[in-house]
């Protein structure tokens, strides 16, 4: 019994099983993701009321706090599964780092063109140079380096290890920027609280924004699982599996 | 001397761009004299372990018995000795040029002394990354400066708040703890990337 115990676990290690793993679950999380997206909608356009101090135009909440999130998660998502993959030497590990950082890339480009254009009606201004616009910037600039070093290498196996060690550097520098830049400068609102009695959001809102992050969750799952497989695919091509499931 | 001359060069540039006037260069001294170092600590240091590659002493020096985070430690120092050192004496002059006060330059010199070594010890881990690529030269920006951050924001905050007259002993302070933090992990990270490049 205890030999088998981390059997599920040597499983992910092999890639036609997570590529048929992947293949499964797309469709579910795309699913879930596509129904909590048009309840969340529906909730935050129609059904909440418009904003005390901000009519209509604080609607954008709706895409702009769960991409924000996102776009933070998704390093999360980066650095785990580049230490995993460095550490165990595990293939499939820096796959999903690959599939998952212009995904990261992505949510973190819609946060700051969401939060461009609420700044706009808000601030007077499409951009100011605050704590968490910048830091978020930087964060795309993150991104942007892991996806060109992991690519710049011919041999995929180099440029996984290169962009996971570029990775682990980048999450251990990812606090200290943020709280550099929190010192230079801020304009942004602080945290507001979600929870409690004291709740600073109403539950006509807090309904349709959470529908709206667990939809953009499972988004990013139903993507992740999508860019793995087609990742898969593109490094085992010589592959008699790959051949297989392409057919 | 590449590094020292691309730092007069780009400090020079300003007020040609800008305008000669006093208040203005008083007000941007501390953030062109910044962004400058920053810049010329970036110049040539994607071949710090290039002709060490080329040549198979790399390899040598990662079989050797000495551990190589100490040997990627002492490689780092002496590039910052070719490189910071001489920024380090030329920023209180291209401060005199930019009609940054006197009386602060202590302050000046200590945040680019210890900000560029907290840069060459970043420059170092991508300069290893990049060490088996042709176009490594065109990767190092992008790849240190969104981690060079926070040593750009507190060097140029200890400069201006000493320039202002302010006491410039925080951001100093937080230099000094990056830089601590720096030395005690980077060599790790580099020797990592010097065996990830070894291995391609």
């Amino acid at each position: 019994m205890d030999k088998y115990r981390w059997a599920w676990f040597h499983r992910f290690g092999s890639p036609p099983y997570v590529y048929r793993i992947a293949g499964l679950w797309a469709p579910w999380f795309a699913w879930v993701a596509g129904l909590s997206m048009v309840a969340g909608l529906y909730g935050g356009l129609w059904a909440s009321p418009p904003d005390y101090q901000q009519g209509d135009g604080f609607r954008i909440i709706y895409v702009h706090v769960p991409s924000a999130y996102l776009s933070m998660m998704c390093y999360g998502v980066v650095a785990a599964a580049s230490a995993i993959g460095l550490i165990w030497r595990m293939k499939i590990a820096h796959t999903v780092a690959v599939a998952a950082a212009p995904l990261g890339a992505s949510f973190t480009f819609l946060a700051l063109i969401t939060g461009s254009l609420w700044g706009r009606p808000m601030w007077g201004t499409y951009w100011v140079w605050d704590a968490r616009l910048t830091s978020e910037l930087i964060l795309l600039f993150l991104y942007l380096g892991f996806i060109a070093l992991s690519r710049a290498y011919e041999d995929s196996r180099s440029g996984d290890r290169a962009g996971a060690v570029l990775a682990l550097v980048g999450v251990v520098n990812l606090p200290i920027i943020h709280y550099s830049v929190v010192w230079w400068s801020s304009l942004h609102q602080g945290s507001t609280k979600f929870f409690g009695n004291d709740a600073e959001i109403q539950t006509s809102m807090l309904v349709p924004l959470l529908l709206m992050i667990f939809g953009f969750t499972f988004l990013f799952a139903a993507c992740l699982a999508k860019r793995v497989q087609g990742e898969l695919l593109e490094r085992e091509r010589h592959s008699a599996w790959a051949a297989e499931a392409v057919r | 001397m590449m590094p020292a001359m691309f730092f007069v060069l780009v400090t020079t540039l300003f007020p040609l761009g800008l305008s000669p006037q006093p208040e203005l260069l008083r007000t941007i001294a501390p953030g062109v004299v910044w962004v400058a170092a920053l810049l010329a600590g970036l110049i040539g240091q994607e071949s710090l372990f290039k002709s060490d590659y080329e040549d198979g002493c790399l390899e040598q020096l990662v079989l050797s018995a000495m551990p190589l985070p100490l040997i990627a430690a002492t490689r780092v120092a002496s590039h910052w000795i070719v490189t910071g050192l001489p920024v380090m004496i030329l920023a209180p002059l291209m401060g005199l040029l930019m009609d940054y006060p006197t009386q602060a330059m202590g302050s000046l010199v200590l945040s680019v002394a210890l900000g560029t070594l907290t840069l060459s010890l970043l420059g170092a881990v991508a300069a290893a990354l990049t060490v088996g690529l042709r176009q490594g030269s065109m990767l190092m920006p992008i790849l240190v400066l969104p981690l060079a951050v926070p040593v750009l924001i507190f060097g140029a905050e200890a400069a201006a708040r000493a320039a202002r007259g302010e006491d410039a002993a925080g951001a100093l302070y937080l230099l000094a703890a990056m830089l601590v933090l720096g030395i005690t992990l980077a060599p790790f990270a580099i020797a990592a990337a010097v065996r990830v490049s070894l291995e391609s």
